[in-house]
Formats: C-alpha cells, structure tokens, sequence
C-alpha cells in the first residue's frame, strides 16, 4: 500500500468513536482495523455472521469456518458472537450499526453511491453493500481521489447503477477529506503533500472550500 | 419413546434431488458449504437446476463444479465476484443469475421456511434490483414486495448433528444454512461429527431436528474445506 492510502486509512480509522458498532467493507476499508489501538472500545461486524471480529490471522493459525465477509481469516475477541445472514441484516436494517466504510467507483454530489455494477464489464452483485448502505447510521466511503485512468470518482453525478441514494456523508480519498453537504461537496482536510488546486482539478463536482487554513492529514 | 434415526448416505441422499429442482446450498465462500454433498450431485448429473445460494464459490470448488458440469440453468445470489466462470456464464446468456440484496434473501429464505409468502422492504427501492417489483403503501411510505423462496432440496453444512438431524454449524459456517433448514420439502444435512442422539446440549441447538431429511456423516474432509490461501 502507498504511503498516501496508508495515511487515508489511519485517517479514516480516527473517525471511529468510542462505543460505535462498525462494518468495513471489503478492500481498502478492511485494511482500518490495523490502526484501532487493542484496548480501543468498538465493535467490529461483518456481515457473513459475527460480532467483535478480531485481527486477520495468517494462513497457518486461521480457522477454516472463521472469515469475514471479504473472506480474509480474521479472529474474534473477547465477548465475540455468531449469528446467521437473517441475524446479521436485521442488526444492520434495524439501525443497530453506527458506522460503515465502504468502497466506491463512484460518489456523487449528493451522496450517491455506486460500487457494485460496471455494465459490460464488472458485475459481481451487491452482496450486503445495499443494506450496508442505506441503512447503517452513517456511511463513508474511502477511495483513491481519481480512478485508474485519472478520472474522479467524485462526481456531480453518478453515471454506474447506484448501490444506493443519498447515504453518503463522509469521502476519505488519498488527496482529501471530504464531506458530502445538503448543497454538494465540500473539502474538510488535505493529505500531506496534496494541494489545494490538485484536489480541486481531481474532483468532479464543485468543492466549496473552507477559509484560512486547512487540516493536514 | 425414542426419535427417529435419519442417517443416510450421499449417494441415496442426493437421489432425492430431480432435475428441474430448485436447490438451496448452504455457505458464504468455503465456511458452511456442502462440499460432499455438491460433489455427490455433480457425479449423478441431475441438471436444469435452479441454485439459490449467497455466492457461486471459487474456481474449482463447491457450485463451480456444477457450473462447470453444465447442471445448472438459473442461479438467485447475491454476489459472484470470486467465480470468473459465473460471471462468463451469466454474461454469455448461458446462466440466468437473479441478483438479490443479501439480508433480503436471507430474508425472503426465512419467509419461506416461515411459510410465509412474501416480505415488503424498501431495500433496494429505487435501484436496479427494484425494478418491476410490486409496490405497496405502509403507513403512507413505499415499500416492495419481495417474494419468499421455497426448495424442492436444501443442502447444507453442520459441524455436528444427531441423527434425528438436530444440527450445530460452527463459527462463520453458521451464515445461510439454519434458514435454508426451515425452507425446503426435502432437506440434507453433511455433518463433521454425528452424534448419539441425546449427546448434544438442547439448549445450544441451531436447527432442531424436525426440518431436516437426512443426516450424511462425513469422513476425513477433502481439501475443499481447508483454509485457502489466496
């Protein structure tokens, strides 16, 4: 991982607060789990059935029946519990889970979410991202700023099938910090090394920016 | 008074299975997957099945094998992103896939087994999936009907079961398999470890005997439920 996504992640990881029950999602978000402290009180779930996941194991301590939902081989903690698929979405439709971070092709202005279809070319299903989605207290999203030809995944609107509408609050990307507002995006903190006009230029929607002084990450 | 023995073997099992069926199979990636039992059913060559299951599994494992083997006409998941021969498949026109959210057919499976016919969501509502589903009104907000999911055959994944079919999944092997119990006439449960009856706590059972067919005890495990190192 680049230094830029490592610093995405830690700083996605800080918007974690005490007592939160959270889901990450497969890829990028997974990886927020090495920058919770051991004694940092949270409760990690995944929504193939357990509460309290813990770290990945490496392959030769795992547990064949012990994944999470991306199907690394993760661990559980003290006070962990298994539950069945019915269990685990009622926990995540019910409003039981405070946060998720998932990842993303593209979000729109509005919060938009899409990260499941490319027509003609990717299109595994949603799996849980749907419920993830529209039903977790608050969803945020990490994302390198651009995709891999350069182009942003932060845009006025999304043009791929939406995951879901208007779920979107929070955009950590490997530029910037950035907060999806009732009138469209708006920049909160740069990465160390992105400026200003980058970040603006790499984003396709207007970014209202903040006067004076901007956070570094 | 004593309960029922339903020990069998794969092969008589899986004989219960007819082709046209609609089959449920158990698992979410390698935890809880009926290896042998899929196994069993690829070398009797059943075909023109409807699978429901959360995913299609790895190359060379599990629903692959009956992908591969031609048995298999439509497909209700929810993601098949790790089998590029599903995905082939589907975009060949040669695989029906229905694409479900995944708490929805976990509860859709449930409805069934519930009997039930139906479950009103707003899951999905306005998106792809949500297309020419019926709507209703409750309490003045929109919601869909989704319809409940019913098997002729569910194969499934136990840790440890009885021989009445009282059943036990372990960990994260636990997933779809006690709803796909409750949701089809015939059901066949693999299990690890078969118990004499009575040996299992009452108190910790996950799926109690009465939903269940048949009991197929395992011997050693194929590599197929090992740990797969990617």
């Amino acid at each position: 991982m680049s230094d830029a996504k490592r610093r995405m992640v830690a700083r996605a990881a800080r918007d974690i607060a005490p007592g939160m029950v959270v889901n990450l999602g497969i890829g990028l978000p997974t990886q927020v789990i090495a920058h919770l402290a051991s004694d940092f009180p949270v409760c990690l779930h995944t929504e193939n059935g357990l509460s309290g996941v813990g770290p990945v194991l490496p392959y030769e301590r795992a547990d064949r029946n012990l994944i999470d939902a991306g199907g690394a081989y993760v661990s559980t903690v003290p006070g962990s519990a298994y539950f069945d698929s019915a269990v685990s979405f009622a926990l995540v439709r019910s409003g039981r889970l405070d946060l998720t971070m998932l990842g993303a092709f593209e979000v729109s202005q509005h919060g938009d979410l899409a990260n499941w279809k490319i027509p003609g070319k990717f299109s595994p299903g949603a799996g849980g991202g749907i419920e993830l989605a529209q039903k977790a207290r608050r969803v945020v999203v990490l994302t390198t700023h651009v995709d891999r030809k350069g182009a942003p995944k932060l845009k006025a609107e999304c043009t791929l099938p939406l995951t879901a509408h208007a779920c979107v609050s929070r955009v950590f990307t490997d530029m910037a910090v950035i907060d999806v507002t009732p009138t469209g995006f708006a920049l909160r903190e740069l990465a160390q090394g992105a400026n200003l006009d980058q970040v603006v230029a790499a984003t396709g929607a207007p970014l209202a920016v903040p006067e004076g002084d901007i956070p570094i990450f | 008074m004593i309960l029922p023995h339903k020990t069998q073997t794969a092969q008589a099992a899986i004989a219960q299975v007819h082709s046209g069926d609609t089959v449920m199979v158990g698992g979410f990636g390698v935890p809880g997957t009926p290896f042998t039992l899929i196994r069993e059913l690829v070398r009797q060559g059943q075909s023109d099945l409807t699978i429901i299951k959360n995913d299609a599994n790895e190359t060379g494992m599990g629903v692959d094998h009956l992908l591969a083997n031609g048995q298999v006409t439509r497909l209700i998941t929810t993601h098949i992103g790790l089998n590029p021969r599903a995905i082939a498949l589907m975009n060949e026109g040669k695989l029906e896939v229905e694409f479900c959210a995944q708490g929805i057919l976990a509860e859709r499976v449930r409805a069934g087994g519930a009997g039930l016919k139906a479950i009103a969501t707003d899951i999905a509502i306005d998106t792809e999936l949500g297309i020419g589903k019926p709507r209703i009104a409750i309490d003045g907000q929109e919601a869909m009907v989704e319809t409940a999911l019913r098997a002729d055959v569910a194969l499934l994944h136990a840790d440890r079961a009885d021989p009445f079919g009282n059943l036990v999944f372990a960990a994260t092997a636990r997933n779809f398999n006690p709803l796909m119990a409750m949701a089809a006439s015939c059901v066949i449960a693999e299990a690890e470890t078969v118990l004499p009856t009575g040996q299992l706590d009452p108190n910790s059972m996950h799926t109690p005997g009465p939903f269940v067919d048949h009991v197929v005890a395992l011997g050693a495990l194929s590599q197929e439920y090992a740990v797969v190192r990617r």
